[in-house]
């Protein structure tokens, strides 16, 4: 198969391809919504341990009110934790209650900027490996994995 | 010709070259693009806020790049790499995941504000394998349940697919019933041979018993679903003269998106309209 980098420039042309954004990759806003749904994995099986990333930082469009929404569904320890883990030391160990647009600029760069291209997730508990690729994660469970 | 789901496995049967040919096919696109939307607003989600959503069975982005264009974020998953290579080569803004629905989700309950799911359903109701995991009764369980755990509550699913029987629809209403789910069948224009499209509707918490299954589209003719959509923005300017949900990507960003998907020879963007990056409100 080919890469999709090499792939693009049959596709769109040299000239265009150095135009092109990096593509999207797994972000902190999904790994902290992420458990191991193999069998009988029930209890510690989050978060999902990164393991030899390779990280892309890419800019997005900041809303404050979408991050105020979301703030809610946040597991605040693993989201501060994988993110000092990546080499992240914005966040505060405790949830803020005041949210003010400093510290919604760093939640914003922390769960949308940061992309794991490469590497993999291991589960904390049955230690099932998730290997990402290409910026996708591999949730496929064998036969006997499956619940 | 048979039913795809009855040729191959779905990641055998959308390999690199069908993966390719399904993307780049104008009448295709169309389709999947006026089922996408007319998802969204069977979803009917509140107009004043950003929402995180699910894309079922995203494939190469065909309905992913509708949530884009509509403004909101949210995550992929399918089971076939030549799609989600596509996808990715199409630089949709969703998070993709490599999964096979059938095997359940892991997501943390509360995780999404709603799903969509285009075109896919039809395929977990053939079995792969002789293995007790691989019967479509035990997939569609697996997905329904940990789907419905997913799920903020109250919230909404919409999965238009194309059931081959009646003991087809009801086998998956009753397993996403038992999953606890509420909610039933809409079928839009079921008189149409052409037109005639089945989406179910699946409703989760918020007093399901008193939320209503919406109704379906009816005459014989299939609409033409962009005129549909601008009197649907007609009668929500009258409607919200403030207080529309904000979109995460303002107009700029969205023609931007455009121009980037036109360049690279994409056919089938919509022209750029002074309706461009306004929220489309869901009006049964
Ligand atoms: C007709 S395509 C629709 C793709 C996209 N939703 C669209 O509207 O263009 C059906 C998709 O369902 C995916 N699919 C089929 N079975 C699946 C499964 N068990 N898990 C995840 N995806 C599946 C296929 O790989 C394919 O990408
Ligand atoms: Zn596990």
């Amino acid at each position: 198969m080919m890469d999709v980098e090499e792939e693009r420039l049959c596709l769109f042309g040299i000239a265009d391809c150095s135009l092109l954004p990096p593509t999207i990759m797994v972000r902190l806003i999904t790994h902290n919504l992420l458990a191991c749904h193999a069998k009988d994995c029930n209890a510690n099986n989050f978060p999902l341990q990164f393991k030899d990333v390779k990280l892309e930082f890419r800019e997005a469009d900041f809303n404050p009110d979408f991050l105020k929404g979301f703030m809610p569904k946040i597991e605040w320890k693993a989201l501060v934790d994988t993110a000092r883990e990546l080499g992240d030391t914005s966040l505060p160990l405790e949830q803020p209650e005041m949210l003010d647009d400093d510290f919604l600029k760093n939640l914003h760069h922390v769960l949308l900027e940061i992309h794991v291209e490469e590497g993999s997730m291991t589960c904390p508990n049955c230690n099932h490996v998730y290997p990402i690729s290409n910026g996708i994660p591999n949730m496929l469970l064998a036969e006997h994995e499956i619940g | 010709m048979s039913r795809p789901e009855l040729q191959a496995p779905p990641e055998i049967y959308y390999g690199d070259a069908e993966a390719k040919k399904y993307t780049q096919n104008t009448r295709n696109q169309q389709i999947q693009r006026d089922m996408t939307y007319r998802a969204l607003e069977l979803l009917a989600l509140p107009s004043d806020q950003p929402a995180f959503l699910l894309d079922i069975g995203c494939g190469s982005g065909l309905s992913g790049e509708i949530l884009d264009e509509e403004g909101y974020v949210w995550a992929g998953v399918d089971i076939a790499p030549s799609m989600l290579e596509v996808a990715l080569e199409r630089e949709v803004e969703g998070d993709l995941f490599l999964q096979d629905i059938g095997q359940g989700f892991g997501f943390r309950p509360g995780s999404f504000d709603g799903a969509i799911s285009i075109s896919v359903l039809q395929w977990l109701l053939n079995a792969e394998t002789s293995h007790p995991t691989s019967s479509p009764p035990h997939r569609l369980n697996r997905f329904f349940t940990t789907l419905h755990s997913a799920l903020r509550n109250p919230s909404r699913v919409v999965l238009q697919f194309y059931p081959s029987s009646d003991d087809q629809i009801q086998l998956i209403t009753s397993v996403a019933q038992k999953a606890g789910f509420g909610g039933g069948i809409v079928v839009d224009y079921p008189n149409s041979k052409k037109a005639r499209k089945v989406f179910l509707c699946l409703l989760v918490g918020g007093g399901v018993g008193q939320q209503q299954v919406p109704q379906g589209l009816q005459g014989e003719e299939e609409e033409d679903s962009k005129a549909r959509c601008e009197r649907r923005r007609e009668r929500e300017k009258l409607r919200t003269k403030s207080g529309k949900r904000k979109s995460v990507k303002d107009k700029d960003w969205i023609l931007k998106k455009k121009e980037l998907y036109r360049k690279r020879g994409k056919e089938g963007v919509p022209n750029d309209s002074k309706y461009t990056g306004r929220k489309r409100r869901a009006v049964f």
